[in-house]
């Protein structure tokens, strides 16, 4: 397919020269000009990324707006990019937020605002570029780099306890991996290519296939994060700033369940198979404990951290439950498609969310200054519109039916259902115990008599704040309402990698 | 006595030790502010050989001086590099002593004897060569230690550099002599074919090997022959140091790689498990002793030994198994010599006339004081820790893949975890620099343009290397002869 403009390389590289290109900046007039400049780029990125979308073309098969060219002979290493239905929505998500993340930062962020800006530009780059790769290392280049500006983010513009949080978040995920390098270089020296869906076709025997995928996991486990290794997350959405954490929740968990489809699942049928009951069980864990554990939080945003945690568990029981639904001879395999599609639904879901309760959060805190619950009480009497938008995000966030929260929970639930009725029965606690804690935050922040004078005299949102939280309530009731489009572009991508799956490579 | 015709591979060879004469010479008549003179011609002297290097590469193996001398790809290659290495360092250190003073132009010539005795090395083909090579380098390196002779400190690294370097040069010396005494011949490949003429193995020089092996775990800095390493890296004047960290490493490497693979190739399954021990202590001591130091010198000088134990995996594939032999050696000492000038020349270019900048608090808030050079630091600190998109990630990634081309999981394994122990002693230095506040009073940068120049060169190497790799992997793949 000829193709006029590399719309995915404009996508990578754009944002990261604009933001090289920020970086120079010195003097406060040139400051505004360069947020100015960099609020462009990352519009204009988005503005492409919805182009991506409307020439997408769902029917046709594999990757499209493919780019190719060689980058390292000697090794076999190429400069591989192509997208399909699974990555398309994601780098939506990335535009989307990033642009979020710095109208975040706007007024709020005031030290060395021309750096913040553009570790926010590279770092999109570096998301779309991860989402976008199609060789292995071309896709690790982009994991392990983007750690660098999510670092100095954290680090330099966090809260008190930054430093701790950054590190912590550094060496976790760093961790996680340095193995999953190793695992693409033994998949070479079986295979001698880096091309992603080569090595989808490798057959290889249970016991490679096994460490392959634990390797595999110690790199999308910690992104997602699956219980126990999330210990991270709440330290690291706690110090970040607003901005931050709206693109850490919203994309960089993502990246964890996107690994899994483009990477474990396909490369790993087998042990993934043979695995799943162990999935299930950690991302069950994840629902209902980590769930339990966000009941109790003091801290608003350690509170959206943890029903982080607890939401993509539902993500990827989503997509290890395929295989108990594919195991009954009585289902079809439409079930599973089901419960991958939910899975997708809800990372997709979670982004718009939690990027938006983060943002709430945000809002509160650039008032007053603090993120603990007890600090505020009746919101809702001087700040009206803001508790209005901010109950849409919770109710979201509980899986109210109307908002996108519930399609991707309805979906896994009912595909769960068809394969064991108590894991289908445990997951759907997650609605009971969303519901609880997001409902009870809600209430204890915004509802009642306002808790002090501070509260009382709290300006409403303003006009930048309110445009920033309508866009996301936008998306949030779009995809709830009406999620077909969205099915559309991932239904044939989902259903070529459910087939794939569900064969056996073991020679 | 030998062949005329020979004399013109001998060419760089001839031409450095003519122009270190002629440098010595200007050295001598020129007057102290012009000693600066002597480092440029220094360094010119480098060039010009670096590109007779160059232009005499021949396509395949010469033989020289009746077999002492050998002139292959990787000779080439090595020595180009360790040239161009040179050059740069003498950059830092011109710059380095004309702040402190007093600039010697005899530090610059007996660099010059050090680079010759590294050429030496490269082209060994015969364990006299190896260890003539080897004295030339090593006894220049004491004396430039010791180079600020009024500074104990420098003086104590000297001492220290001198009595263990000299004993390792005698255990190297002994080790040779018994290989000699059980071959009878000298010259590395006969002593291969020696070897290998021999059925099973033979006590007498496995007793041998052990010595050489480690003589050269010695000059390579690898576990558990490490302890001169931070005592030296510190005491030394910081620009010794960076020259320290950076040519004679390619040396070294070099001379395992004539000693082991040249001389001993038949004993490779003796050897190979000796390097795999030494690789495995040196990745967990080196990254584990680096956590807790407070001196910079010292912490780069303990990463240098974590270095050193992915050097050695990197000297474990041989020819005849899938992959590309010790190509990944070759690709990463270049790279880590890069890097090492690099963080180096970051604590020249901090320090002052009165102030050394060795600690890791002289880091503290650069991003503020200075954001251009705390940028090129935090390249070079993710660099050295195997992050994308820095040269660091591919020479980490050249190894790993050999390594794991060869079947050795485990190793890989274990290398990637330590690396990431590693990775927090550098990011504690990206947070000095950038989530803490710049001390109280002015902190300038100091040197002069062209030090600055070069520094951020050296640190935008590293981005580009990151980017593009294929030139230089392909060289050091070609240098084998793939």
């Amino acid at each position: 397919m000829a193709q006029p403009l590399p719309i995915l390389s404009l996508l990578i590289w754009g944002p990261i020269i604009g933001g090289l290109l920020v970086l120079r900046a010195g003097s406060l007039r040139q400051l505004r000009t360069a947020r100015a400049f960099a609020l462009l780029v990352a519009l204009s990125t988005l503005a492409l990324s919805l182009l991506l979308c409307a020439r997408f073309d769902p029917a046709a098969p594999l990757m499209q707006f493919v780019e190719h060219a060689v980058w390292i002979q000697t090794f076999n290493i190429h400069y591989h990019l192509g997208v399909d239905g699974i990555s398309v929505p994601l780098i939506l998500l990335t535009t989307f937020t990033t642009v979020l993340g710095m109208a975040a930062g706007w007024e709020a962020i005031t030290n060395r605002l021309a750096q913040y800006m553009a570790a926010f530009l590279i770092l999109e780059g570096l998301m779309i570029g991860v989402f976008a790769s199609l060789d292995a290392i071309l896709f690790y280049f982009f994991w392990e780099a983007m750690l660098i500006p999510m670092f100095l983010i954290i680090g330099v513009w966090g809260g008190p306890g930054r430093v701790y949080a950054a590190v912590k978040f550094f060496l976790y995920t760093f961790l996680g991996s340095v193995f999953m390098l190793v695992a693409l270089l033994y998949l070479y020296s079986r295979m001698g290519s880096f091309y992603i869906l080569d090595l989808h076709l490798l057959p290889l025997p249970l016991e490679a296939q096994t460490w392959l995928f634990l390797a595999f996991l110690a790199a999308f486990a910690v992104k997602v994060p699956m219980w126990p290794v999330h210990t991270w997350l709440p330290d690291a959405h706690v110090e970040a700033p607003t901005g931050g954490s709206v693109i850490l929740a919203a994309v960089m968990l993502k990246m964890g369940g996107y690994g899994f489809l483009r990477l474990s699942l396909p490369i790993a049928p087998d042990a993934s198979a043979a695995l799943a009951g162990f999935m299930v069980a950690l991302s069950l864990i994840a629902i209902v404990y980590i769930g339990l554990v966000a009941l109790v939080q003091q801290d608003l945003k350690k509170l959206i951290a943890y029903s982080s945690v607890s939401h993509m568990g539902f993500a990827t029981l989503g997509f290890f439950m395929v295989f108990f639904i594919a195991d009954d001879p009585s289902w079809s395999v439409r079930g599973a498609v089901l419960a991958l599609e939910g899975g997708m639904m809800q990372m997709i879901s979670h982004g718009f969310v939690s990027a938006a309760l983060f943002l709430c959060v945000g809002v509160l805190y650039d008032r007053l200054r603090s993120r603990q619950i007890a600090d505020y009480g009746g919101v809702a009497n001087s700040m009206p519109v803001f508790a209005s938008l901010m109950m849409l995000f919770a109710l979201a966030n509980a899986g109210l039916p109307g908002t996108s929260g519930f399609v991707g929970e309805f979906l896994v639930i009912l595909g769960s259902f068809q394969a064991n009725v108590w894991i289908a029965a445990a997951a759907a606690t997650i609605l009971i115990l969303g519901a609880a804690y997001t409902l009870w935050m809600y209430k204890r922040v915004v509802f009642g008599a306002a808790a002090n004078e501070r509260v009382a005299a709290l300006p409403d949102v303003s006009r930048r704040e309110a445009l920033l939280l309508l866009l996301p309530a936008a998306a949030v009731l779009f995809l709830g309402l009406w999620p077909l489009p969205l099915f559309e572009i991932m239904e044939p991508s989902i259903n070529r990698l459910l087939e794939h799956i569900l064969q056996s490579k073991v020679p | 006595m030998f062949d005329k015709a020979e004399l013109v591979f001998l060419l760089p060879e001839l031409t450095l030790l003519g122009l270190a004469c002629l440098t010595l010479l200007a050295d001598a008549f020129s007057k102290a502010p012009h000693k600066v003179f002597t480092c440029w011609l220094a360094q010119l002297s480098l060039l010009i050989v670096a590109t007779l290097v160059f232009y005499q590469r021949p396509e395949a193996a010469l033989s020289l001086l009746q077999g002492h001398f050998v002139l292959d790809p990787l000779a080439v290659l090595l020595k180009v590099a360790i040239c161009l290495l040179a050059v740069v360092a003498f950059f830092y250190a011109c710059d380095y002593f004309k702040a402190r003073g007093p600039l010697q132009g005899e530090g610059f010539v007996l660099g010059l004897f050090a680079v010759l005795g590294m050429l030496i090395m490269v082209s060994a083909r015969s364990l006299l060569t190896v260890y003539l090579g080897l004295e030339l380098m090593s006894l220049s390196l004491y004396a430039m230690v010791a180079m600020n002779r009024d500074s104990g400190a420098a003086s104590e690294a000297a001492v220290k550099y001198f009595v263990l370097g000299a004993l390792a040069s005698g255990i190297l010396l002994y080790g040779i002599s018994i290989l000699y005494g059980a071959s009878g011949t000298l010259f590395l490949p006969e002593l291969a074919a020696h070897i290998s003429a021999r059925a099973g193995t033979d006590l007498f020089l496995v007793f041998g090997l052990v010595f050489v092996i480690v003589g050269v775990a010695f000059k390579l800095g690898a576990v558990p022959f490490h302890s001169w390493v931070p005592d030296v890296y510190e005491g030394a004047p910081t620009a010794v140091t960076l020259f320290l960290a950076s040519a004679p490493k390619v040396a070294a490497v070099a001379m395992a790689i004539r000693l082991l693979m040249d001389g001993m190739e038949p004993l490779r399954p003796d050897w190979r498990e000796m390097l795999m021990i030494m690789a495995a202590l040196s990745l967990v001591a080196g990254n584990l002793i680096a956590l807790a130091q407070t001196n910079i010198k010292r912490m780069l000088a303990y990463s240098t030994i974590a270095h050193v134990g992915f050097l050695l995996l990197g000297l474990l594939p041989g020819p005849g198994e899938p992959g590309h032999g010790y190509a990944g050696a070759l690709f990463y000492v270049i790279v880590y010599a890069v890097m090492s000038m690099s963080a180096f020349g970051l604590i020249v270019l901090l320090g002052g006339k009165d102030h050394e900048a060795d600690q890791l608090d002289d880091f503290k808030g650069l991003a503020e004081s200075s954001p251009w050079f705390a940028f090129i630091a935090l390249l070079v600190m993710f660099s050295l820790a195997g992050v994308p998109p820095f040269a660091g990630f591919w020479a980490k990634w050249f190894v790993l893949r050999e390594v794991i081309a060869i079947g050795y999981l485990w190793l890989a394994v274990l290398a990637v975890i330590f690396s990431v122990v590693g990775a927090y002693y550098y990011l504690r230095v990206v947070k000095l620099m950038y989530f803490d506040p710049p001390p109280e009073g002015p902190a300038a940068i100091g040197g002069t343009w062209i030090l600055r120049t070069v520094a951020s060169l050296n640190g935008l190497a590293l981005l580009l290397l990151g980017f593009m790799p294929e030139r230089l992997m392909d060289a050091c793949v070609r240098a084998l002869g793939f």
